[in-house]
C-alpha cells in the first residue's frame, strides 16, 4: 500500500497524532556554538541554526524524535523547517542543504521504522518545509508595493532541492507548513509536482496554512476557504492549520476548513498564547482538552502541537482522542471552486 | 459550501463563501477592448490603472479580467507589474482574476503572480492536441481553472454544430489526462451579428444553441463568452450596443451561460429597453427574419442622439406642495417622480440631510402611524420603504459632499439567515420593516456562518442581532450562535425569528444558551416594538425582565409536566396501522424515473394555493374570502393585482423556467425500513406517543407492503431568479424582489402538486380517472400522499440525499442540497410517494432514546449525528 493509502487507512480508524516542536525541546538542551558547528568549518556562527544538529548533534534530533514517538505519536516530521537555501544562507551553509535535509530525514525514517517494528501500528516521516523568510505576495519595500525579492520559479527551485532530498532521506510526505503566504505554498506545491514527475510516482503533499489574524486570514490575506480553493489541485493528503495561535482562537477557523475541504485535517496549534516573557506555559491537559474537543465533534485527523509543546503535550493528546472516532471526510462536491482572497465557488 | 446569488458588490455582504449563478467578468481592465485603460498602461500609469481594477469591483465584477496584449507592448513586464501591484489591493484581490491573453508566455508570467485560485483565458487546439495538453497541465500546476475557445486546427468555430464538436473533443482531451471538469470553461465564440453579412446572420443563436448542447454533453463544464463582439457593428452607439447585450444575456444564461465578459456597470435591465428596441435586438440575435439587421441598423439612427422623452401628462397630485408629493409618494409607495421631487426638496433646504429629517421622515412617520394602527399592511409599508430607499439614495452623495453626518439611527441590527439555510423572504420583510423605523440594518445575507456574525456584531458596534431560519437544522445553528455569544461574554440582545422558531424552542434551548437577552419575535409587526423597548433605556429592562420570567415559566411548566408517556419501541411496533394491502395500487404504468425540464408556468398558475402567499405578507385569511375582508380585503386586492401582473411578465418573458424529476421503484417493506430493489435503504421513524387504544402508531412504513410494494420520489425547482433579483436589488426594490420570491414558492409548490396530480392519473397511473377541483387540490381529496423529508412524518432532513441520489436530483432538475439539506434553488419542493389509498400524513412527533439508538444503527449513522438531525423530535 502506498504512503498515502495506508494514511488514508489508518486515519479512517483512529485519531492520528503528530509531533511537536523542535525548537523549544533543542533550546532546553542548552547547546553550545560548538555543538552546532562541529568540524563543518563554515564560516559562519552556527547557533541557533537548529536544522544543522541532524549533521553535527544527530543524537539531539533523534532523542527528540524518539521522545515524540514514545508519547504516541503516529507521524513525526523532519526538523528542516529552514533546512533550505535561502534561510541557510544566513549562516552560510547553502552547500549542506542537501545533506541536513537527507540526515534528518534518514533520523526520523530509521526511529519511526524502530517504533512500527515493535508494535506493528504503522509510523509515517513527513518532510517539512518551511516557508522561507522570503513571501511572493508582498513587497518588502512600502513605497514600492509591485517589487518583489524573490520569483516563483527560483522559490519552485528551492523548495525542488529541499523537497527531493528529503524523499530520498525516507520521507513519506512533503508537509509544506507554516504557510503565511498562499503564492509561495503553491510553488512549493508546483515543485512537488514536478518532483513527482521526476520520480515518476506520487509523492503526496500535507498542507498546513498559518493564520495571522484573528479573522482567520494568513499574511497574503487569504480566508481558509480561499486558501482551500487555491490549493486543491495539490491533491494534499492533508490539509490543516498550525502555529497561529493557541487551539481556542483557532476553533472556528478549523470548523470551517473541516467543513469544506474533502481530505483528511491535520491541525497543531501553538501551546496557548506566549505569555509576557514570550514563554509558552498552556498546560498538555490544557492544550489536550481544547484540542480534543475538535475531536470529539468530529472536527480533526490528526492533531499536533507547534510552538511550545511537548512530549508531554503529545502524550496528553494521544490519550485525550484515544477512541474518539474520528471525523468522516465530506463528500467532494463538484464545483467550480475559484478564489481571489475571499472564496468564490460557482453553483453546479 | 452551497451557492448562494451573487451578491459581493452589495456593501456588507461579504459572505465568506460567496457563490454565484451568473458571473459578472469585468472587461475594463483590458487595452484590447478599453481605449482608457490602454492609455494608462502605455502612459506607465499603473496607480491610475489600478484604480479602474477597483471600480469594475465595486461595480459587482466577481472575476476582473486583465489582458496586456498591445504590439507595442512588453506584455510579460506589464502582466506582472500589474498583477503584483493588485495584489496589495485587498478591495480587488479579494476577487478572482482572469489572466488573458492570447500569448502563452504572458500567461505563465500571470500565473506566477496570482496566489488565489485564477481562471486562464484562453488556451486551445488552434496548434493540435500535443500543445493544449501541455498548457493544460501547466495550467493544473499552477492551480487554475482554464477557458478552453472553441478553436481547433482547421479554425475557429463558426457554426453550432463545429462549437459543439470541438468543446466536446476538447472536454474529452482534458478530462481523459485528469483534468477536472469542473476547471473547465468553454468559450464557444460570441461573433458580430447585423454586419450586412447574411452568413453572419445565425451567429447569436448558434452560440444559444451550442451553449445548450455543450452543457449536456461535458458535465460540470461551464460557459463563458465576450459580449462586445457581439455589437461590433453598432460602435459608438451605445444605446444600441447595451439593448443588444442586455437581450442577449436575458437569452444566453436560461440556454447556459455562466459567466461573461461584459461592463457590469453598463447593462441594461431588459424590461427597461424601449420595445421597439428590444424586439429587433431580438430578431436580430434569434435571428428571426431575413431583414433583421437592415431593420435594426435603419432604427438605430434613431438612438443616435436620443434625448429624453417628454414626461406624461402629470397625474393630480403632482399639484400638490414638494412636501406634499413626498409624503404621497411615500404612503401610496409610488417610485415614478421620487428623486425629481426629492432634489426639489434638497435644493430648497438648508442641507440635504434636512430632507431626510423633514419631508421624508414626515411622510415614513406617516406610513408607521398607518401601519401600527392596522390601516396600512406590510404589501404597502415595503413598498413605500422602497420609495424611501430611492429618495435616500439621491440624497446621500449630496450629504458625503458636506462631509456631515448622516441622519443618527435608532440603532443597527444586524440580520443574518443562519447557515446551512438560504430562505430569506421572512428576513427581508422583518428588515425593511425595521428600516422604515429608522433602524439601520446590516443584512448579512443568507448562509451565514456564526463566526461572520459575531465579528460584523463586533466590528459595527451592532445593537442587537436577528436571527432568522425556516428549516429545523437551523434552529441548532441559532443554539450555536447563543453559545458563541455566551462564549465571547457578549451582552447584547439576540432576537430570534423565521418559520422554524418557537417561542417554546427559543425558551428551552436558546434562552439557556445565552446570559444576554433573547426573544423571540413572531413576526415582522411585532419587530418594531421589540427593538424600540431593547434601544430605550426606560423600558429595556421591564422587557428583558418580562420575556425571561415568561421563559422560565414555559421551563418549568415543561420539566414539571407530565410530559405524553411514550411507549417502548418494540410496543410502537406492535400498534403500528395495518394496511388492507389488497387495496395497494398497482404496479406503476410507466416506471423509471421521469424528467420535466421546463413545466408550463402558465399551467401551474391554475393550481396556485393563494392562502399562504397572503401568509407570507402576514395578511391573514383564507383565499379567495381575503379579497373581501373588511379589514385588509383592499390591501389583499392590490397585492393580487401586483402580483397578477408579475405572474403575467414571469410567464410571457420566461423569467423562470420550472424543472421537475419524478421515479418509481419496486421496494418492500422490512421491519420499519423500507427497502428498494436496488438496495437503497429508506428507515422510517415511528410514532411512540402512546395513544388511546384503538388509534394506531404510525409509520410510513406501515403503508408499504412486506411482499413488494413501489414507492415513488420526486423533486420540484424553480429557477433562473437571480438575475431578476439581482435587478430589483439594484434598483433597490425590496417589492418586487419578496414578491417575486413568494411567486416562485407558489410555482413551486404548484409544481409538485401538478406533477403529484400527474403520477396518479398516468406515470403511476393508479387513479386514471381522478378529477378534481383546484379547491379538490388544496383539501388534499385525492389517495395517496407525498411527504418530505425533514416534515412531520419523516423528520430527518438528511434522508434527503438519498432520495436526490435516486432521482439524480442535480443532473435532472438542477437541485442541490446545503450543509443543512435546505434545497437550492430556494424555491423547491422534494418528497416520496405512497400510492396507497389508506396512506395519510402524520406527525412523528416525540421519540424515545430506543428509537433514536435504533434509527441510528439502522441508518448507519453516528448516534450523535442522527441526535442532530432528529433534536426536535427529542426532548
Amino acid at each position: 500500500m502506498s504512503a498515502r493509502d495506508q494514511l488514508l487507512h489508518e486515519a479512517a480508524q483512529r485519531i492520528l497524532v503528530s509531533d511537536g516542536a523542535f525548537g523549544t525541546q533543542i533550546q532546553n538542551r542548552k547547546l553550545s556554538e560548538e555543538d552546532f558547528a562541529g568540524d563543518l568549518g563554515l564560516k559562519a556562527d552556527q547557533k541557533g541554526n537548529n536544522d544543522i544538529l541532524a549533521l553535527t548533534r544527530p543524537d539531539v534530533i533523534a532523542d527528540i524524535t524518539r521522545a515524540y514517538l514514545e508519547a504516541g505519536s503516529d507521524i513525526v516530521s523532519t526538523n528542516t523547517f529552514s533546512a533550505n537555501v535561502i534561510s541557510q544562507a544566513d549562516y552560510a551553509a547553502e552547500s549542506l542543504v542537501r545533506d541536513i535535509n537527507i540526515a534528518s530525514a534518514r533520523i526520523a525514517r530509521e526511529l519511526a521504522d524502530e517504533f512500527a517494528a515493535r508494535d506493528g501500528k504503522p509510523r509515517f516521516v513527513a518532510g517539512a518545509i518551511g516557508p522561507t523568510n522570503k513571501t511572493l505576495s508582498l513587497s518588502p519595500q512600502v513605497e514600492d508595493p509591485g517589487y518583489r525579492e524573490i520569483t516563483f520559479d527560483y522559490l519552485t527551485g528551492v523548495y525542488l532541492d529541499q523537497a527531493d532530498a528529503l524523499v530520498e532521506g525516507g520521507a513519506d510526505f512533503i508537509l509544506i507548513e507554516t504557510i503565511f503566504d498562499t503564492l509561495n505554498a503553491k510553488a512549493g506545491i508546483m515543485a512537488v509536482r514536478q518532483l513527482s514527475k521526476k520520480l515518476g510516482r506520487d509523492v503526496p503533499i500535507m498542507l498546513s496554512m498559518t493564520l495571522t489574524d484573528l479573522s482567520g486570514r494568513n499574511l497574503s490575506g487569504h480566508t481558509v476557504e480561499a486558501f482551500w480553493n487555491a490549493v486543491r489541485h495539490a491533491n494534499p493528503v492533508t490539509i490543516g492549520l498550525n502555529c497561529s495561535f493557541g487551539a481556542d482562537q483557532l476553533r472556528p477557523h478549523v470548523q470551517h476548513l473541516s467543513g469544506v475541504a474533502d481530505t483528511l485535517l491535520m491541525v497543531y496549534p501553538n501551546a496557548g498564547l506566549p505569555n509576557e516573557l514570550g514563554e509558552y506555559d498552556e498546560q498538555p491537559e490544557t492544550t489536550a482538552g481544547l484540542v480534543g474537543e475538535w475531536a470529539d465533534n468530529g472536527r480533526v485527523n490528526i492533531i499536533g502541537g507547534c510552538c511550545g509543546s511537548t512530549p508531554d503535550h503529545i502524550a496528553a493528546m494521544a490519550q485525550r482522542v484515544e477512541g474518539v472516532t474520528p471525523r468522516t471526510i465530506p463528500e467532494k462536491i463538484t464545483k467550480m471552486r475559484l478564489a481571489g482572497l475571499e472564496p468564490f465557488t460557482i453553483a453546479a | 459550501m452551497q451557492p448562494d446569488t451573487p451578491k459581493i458588490s452589495e456593501k456588507n455582504m461579504t459572505n465568506t463563501s460567496t457563490a454565484a449563478n451568473f458571473v459578472n467578468i469585468g472587461e475594463r481592465t483590458n487595452v484590447t477592448g478599453s481605449a482608457r485603460f490602454k492609455k494608462l498602461i502605455m502612459g506607465g500609469d499603473y496607480a491610475t490603472a489600478v484604480e479602474v481594477a477597483r471600480q469594475q469591483v465595486e461595480n459587482g465584477a466577481q472575476v476582473i479580467d486583465i489582458n496586456m496584449d498591445e504590439g507595442l507592448l512588453d506584455a510579460v513586464e506589464a502582466m506582472t507589474t500589474f498583477l503584483n501591484l493588485i495584489a496589495a489591493e485587498p478591495d480587488i484581490a479579494r476577487v478572482p482574476i482572469m489572466i488573458d491573453s492570447s500569448k502563452w508566455e504572458v500567461i505563465e508570467a500571470g500565473l506566477k503572480c496570482v496566489s488565489g485560485k485564477p481562471i486562464v483565458n484562453s488556451i486551445s487546439m488552434k496548434e493540435g492536441e500535443e500543445q493544449f495538453l501541455e498548457q493544460a497541465r501547466k495550467c493544473r500546476d499552477y492551480g487554475a481553472a482554464v477557458v478552453v475557445m472553441a478553436f481547433d486546427e482547421t479554425g475557429q468555430a463558426d457554426s453550432k454544430e463545429r462549437k459543439v464538436e470541438i468543446c466536446e473533443r476538447a472536454y474529452k482531451v482534458l478530462t481523459a489526462d485528469g483534468f477536472a471538469p469542473e476547471d473547465i470553461i468553454f468559450d464557444p465564440n460570441i461573433f458580430a451579428v447585423a454586419t450586412g453579412i447574411a452568413e453572419h446572420d445565425r451567429y447569436g443563436l448558434d452560440f444559444l444553441e451550442a451553449l445548450t448542447e455543450i452543457k449536456a454533453r461535458c458535465p460540470h463544464a461551464k460557459t463563458s463568452g465576450g459580449l462586445s463582439n457581439l455589437s461590433f457593428s453598432f460602435r459608438g452607439n451605445e444605446t444600441v450596443r447595451r439593448a443588444m447585450h442586455s437581450v442577449f444575456l436575458y437569452h444566453a444564461i436560461p440556454a447556459g451561460l455562466d459567466m461573461a465578459i461584459v461592463n457590469a456597470g453598463q447593462l441594461d435591465v431588459y424590461d427597461t429597453i424601449d420595445p421597439t428596441l428590444r424586439e429587433l435586438c431580438e430578431d436580430v440575435i434569434l435571428a428571426r427574419h431575413p431583414d433583421a439587421a437592415e431593420r435594426l441598423v435603419d432604427l438605430a439612427e434613431s438612438y443616435r442622439d436620443t434625448s429624453a422623452r417628454e414626461e406624461k401628462e402629470a397625474a393630480e397630485w403632482r399639484s400638490l406642495s414638494v412636501t406634499k408629493r413626498l409624503e404621497y409618494a411615500l404612503v401610496k409607495g409610488i417610485d415614478a417622480h421620487v428623486v425629481e421631487d426629492t432634489e426639489e426638496a434638497r435644493q430648497s433646504a438648508a442641507r440635504p440631510i434636512e430632507v431626510i429629517e423633514g419631508p421624508l421622515m414626515d411622510g415614513m412617520n406617516v406610513v408607521g402611524d398607518l401601519f401600527g394602527s392596522g390601516k396600512m399592511f406590510l404589501p404597502q409599508v415595503v413598498k413605500s420603504a422602497r420609495v424611501m430607499k430611492k429618495a435616500v439614495a439621491h440624497l446621500i452623495p449630496f450629504i458625503e459632499a458636506e462631509k456631515e453626518e448622516g441622519a443618527k439611527p435608532k440603532g443597527r441590527i444586524i440580520m443574518a439567515t443562519v447557515k446551512g439555510d438560504v430562505h430569506d423572504i421572512g428576513k427581508n420583510i422583518v428588515g425593511v420593516v425595521l428600516q422604515c423605523n429608522g433602524y439601520e440594518v446590516i443584512d448579512l445575507g443568507v448562509m451565514v456562518p456564526w463566526s461572520k456574525i459575531l465579528e460584523t456584531a463586533k466590528q459595527e458596534q451592532v445593537d442587537i442581532i436577528g436571527l432568522s431560519g425556516l428549516i429545523t437544522p437551523s434552529l441548532d445553528e441559532m443554539v450555536t450562535v447563543a453559545e458563541e455569544m455566551q462564549r465571547l461574554e457578549m451582552d447584547i440582545p439576540l432576537l430570534i425569528g423565521g418559520a422554524t422558531t418557537s417561542r417554546l424552542h427559543t425558551a428551552l434551548k436558546i434562552d439557556t444558551a445565552y446570559e444576554g437577552p433573547v426573544i423571540h419575535v413572531l413576526d415582522a409587526s411585532r419587530a418594531v416594538g421589540v427593538a424600540s423597548k431593547l434601544l430605550s433605556d426606560t423600558q429595556k429592562d421591564a422587557l428583558v425582565h418580562d420575556t425571561a420570567d415568561e421563559y422560565q415559566v414555559m421551563r418549568d411548566k415543561r420539566a414539571g409536566a407530565k410530559q405524553s408517556k411514550l411507549l417502548s419501541l418494540e410496543e410502537a411496533r406492535a400498534k403500528g396501522f395495518k394496511a388492507d394491502f389488497a387495496k395497494k395500487p398497482s404496479a406503476p404504468a410507466k416506471p423509471g424515473v421521469h424528467v420535466f425540464d421546463n413545466w408550463d408556468l402558465a399551467d401551474l398558475v391554475e393550481v396556485f394555493d393563494w392562502t399562504p402567499f397572503f401568509r407570507s405578507w402576514e395578511l391573514a385569511g383564507n383565499y379567495p374570502a381575503i379579497l373581501e375582508d373588511e379589514i385588509v380585503g383592499e390591501s389583499a386586492r392590490s397585492l393580487k393585482a401586483d402580483a397578477d401582473a408579475m405572474l403575467e411578465q414571469i410567464i410571457s418573458e420566461k423569467w423562470l423556467t420550472a424543472k421537475a424529476v419524478c421515479g418509481f421503484w419496486p421496494c418492500k417493506r422490512e421491519g420499519d425500513d423500507l427497502r428498494l430493489d436496488d438496495g437503497t435503504l429508506l428507515p422510517m421513524l415511528r410514532q411512540q406517543v402512546a395513544k388511546s387504544r384503538d388509534r394506531a402508531n404510525y409509520s410510513l412504513a406501515d403503508f408499504i407492503d412486506p411482499a413488494g410494494d413501489w414507492i415513488g420520489g420526486f423533486g420540484v425547482g424553480i429557477h433562473g431568479i437571480e438575475p431578476h433579483l439581482e435587478r430589483f436589488q439594484a434598483d433597490t426594490d425590496d417589492y418586487s424582489d419578496i414578491l417575486l420570491k413568494a411567486l416562485a414558492d407558489r410555482f413551486a409548490e404548484a409544481l409538485a402538486e401538478r406533477l403529484h396530480q400527474h403520477v396518479r392519473t398516468d406515470l403511476w397511473g393508479y387513479a386514471p380517472d381522478e378529477d378534481l377541483t383546484n379547491a379538490d387540490l388544496i383539501r388534499e381529496t385525492y389517495a395517496g400522499i407525498r411527504p418530505a423529508p425533514g416534515y412531520p412524518a419523516c423528520p430527518d432532513h438528511s434522508l434527503k440525499p438519498t432520495l436526490f441520489d435516486l432521482l439524480d436530483a442535480e443532473g435532472n432538475a438542477g437541485l442541490v442540497l446545503t450543509e443543512s439539506c435546505a434545497m437550492l434553488p430556494t424555491s423547491a419542493v422534494s418528497g416520496m410517494y405512497f400510492g396507497h389509498p389508506d396512506a395519510s400524513y402524520f406527525g412523528v412527533a416525540r421519540i424515545g432514546r430506543d428509537q433514536l439508538e435504533d434509527y441510528a444503527a439502522r441508518r448507519g449513522m453516528e448516534l450523535s449525528v442522527a441526535e442532530r438531525w432528529l433534536r426536535p423530535n427529542l426532548d
